[in-house]
């Protein structure tokens, strides 16, 4: 039992998924389902078809003011104050010493240029008290306006090769092909008015859809009767964390942390530093010419053993690194993992050894990410 | 095997004694309960035959996709067989857990540890109270 008594937080869709065999854990402090049938199923049917996440428990985030832009600029790996309505950036919150305090999503939404809010934020939800935190401390004086909307608003995603299609039938705004890759808008699905956006966590095509959170078990509902006769279906975090492993895609507090930098993550496309100036910002350059740094990389094995979470990276017999994520892929019936090691043996192709449990076991280093969309090997 | 006639581990592994030529067997698996809670199981190291191991104790590993599992022994002894099928099909442990779905059998050294399992009855009331 958490020695803390406060009681889970819960989304809207709670009481849907304790009554569609959700297995309820403890996620950041909010009672999710980890999974409803099985992982693997869940898994394929988001990578043959289309899967639906509730995923409200990241923390949204509105903020507007005369000040807004200059103030995310100051905080923020990207450049935001260029950004054009509608479009969406990936980007990182960094402390001074270039760590990662949170991955999160940039939104422009398309509103009237006087208009607030400006801009909205999705953060990790074990992150969401610390990034309000931090805003918060960072806006001193600047004329910023700041909400919390997370439990106002609900989001759910929809991840697939059909996930378009799907969402188009349910449209009474047009078709969503017109909607570009990172870019949202208002739109009205199953009678909804839904703010969608065409981003996700999947390594699939799909969107993200953020709604008013009484409305979201009608749209929920509505979106898993369609899913179903497509053989799509509700998939929980488990199957969220194997799909987004396959895609190479970072997870907090695995492959992010507030010691790991950008440049060490790779995440270079996330950081613009030409004519900038953001917290971290001089760590990340420094970083940039520390030839020593370690790297994210991705391994395979061949053997059934499945590398977790701080198993130990050789090379030569010395160690190299750590894994931070591993399982046994879905789409590849192989083990996967991701970690961190030495630039010297980051290159794709070495061969390192992973210790799983006092046993060493041959890995190679390969590209990330494993998983390309409409390219199953 | 009836799994009402067997006996639990807290850690729910399943037992069965029986008696051969003097000596008592311990044939065990996990129970229905553990596959169903462990879910997309993919790989199992199976212990050596002539291993020892003693009650209480890890001696065999499973993997899911979401995590690796122990597997305890429930007695002092040495293993004297492993089902050599299951590496190959794993289905099993979830088809027929208590026939197939064997994963080894014991030479008991020691009964001490035989005094902690529990009947069928008061397995499944562990199991319906850590399903809530």
């Amino acid at each position: 039992m958490p020695s803390d008594a406060s009681p889970l937080a819960r989304t809207p869709l709670y009481d849907w998924h304790r009554a569609h065999g959700g297995r309820m854990v403890d996620f950041a402090g909010w009672s999710m389902p980890v999974q409803y049938t099985s992982i693997v199923a869940e898994h394929q049917a988001t990578r043959t078809a289309v899967g639906l996440f509730d995923i409200s428990h990241m923390g949204r985030v509105l903020l507007g003011g005369p000040g807004v832009s200059s103030f995310l600029d100051g905080l923020l790996t990207r450049n935001v104050a260029h950004m054009k309505p509608q479009q969406i950036r990936y980007s990182l919150i960094c402390n001074e010493q270039g760590g990662v305090l949170d991955d999160v999503l940039v939104y422009r939404p398309d509103l009237p240029a006087d208009k607030n809010p400006k801009y909205g934020l999705v953060v990790n939800a074990s992150n969401r008290a610390k990034i309000l935190a931090w805003l918060e401390q960072h806006r001193g004086s600047q004329e910023v306006a700041l909400e919390d909307k997370t439990t106002d608003y609900a989001m759910i995603a929809v991840q697939g090769p059909q996930a378009i299609e799907l969402l188009d039938a349910l449209s009474s705004s047009g078709s969503l092909t017109a909607l570009r890759y990172y870019t949202g808008q208002l739109m009205t699905l199953a009678g909804v008015e839904c703010f969608v956006s065409r981003t996700g966590y999947t390594g699939e095509d799909g969107c993200e859809l953020i709604c008013d959170a009484a409305q979201i078990v009608g749209l929920w509902e509505q979106l898993v009767t369609a899913a179903e006769k497509i053989g799509g279906q509700a998939v929980g975090l488990a199957a969220r964390d194997t799909l987004r492993l396959e895609a190479g895609m970072p997870l907090y507090g695995h492959e992010l942390s507030e010691t790991i930098t950008p440049i060490e993550a790779q995440l270079d496309f996330a950081i613009n530093l030409r004519d900038r100036h953001f917290i971290g910002q001089a760590a990340i350059e420094a970083k940039q010419k520390d030839s020593q740094r370690s790297v994210r990389i991705g391994l395979q094995l061949t053997s059934g053993r499945v590398p977790r979470e701080d198993c130990p990276l050789l090379w030569n017999d010395e160690q190299v690194g750590v894994v931070t994520s591993g399982t046994f892929s879905p789409t590849f019936q192989c083990p996967l993992a991701m970690g961190y090691v030495k630039r010297a043996a980051a290159a794709p192709g070495t061969s390192l050894s992973v210790d799983i449990r006092g046993r060493q076991h041959p890995a190679t280093v390969v590209p990330l990410p494993f998983y390309h969309r409409g390219n199953n090997c | 095997m009836n799994p009402e006639e067997l006996q639990y581990a807290k850690t729910h592994e399943w037992v069965a004694v029986a008696e051969t030529d003097g000596e008592k067997i311990a044939t065990l698996g996990i129970s229905a309960f553990a596959v169903e809670a462990l879910t997309d199981l993919v790989y199992i190291d199976l212990p050596e035959v002539g291993k020892q191991v003693t009650a209480g104790e890890p001696f065999c590993e499973v993997e899911s996709v979401k995590a690796v599992s122990d597997i305890y022994a429930p007695v002092d002894g040495e293993v004297v067989a492993v089902n050599e099928a299951l590496p190959d099909a794993l289905e099993t442990l979830g088809s027929d857990p208590y026939g197939a779905g064997w994963i080894a059998k014991l030479k008991i050294s020691s009964e001490a540890g035989l005094g902690e399992l529990m009947d069928h009855a008061a397995y499944e009331k562990q199991c319906s109270e850590e399903a809530h």
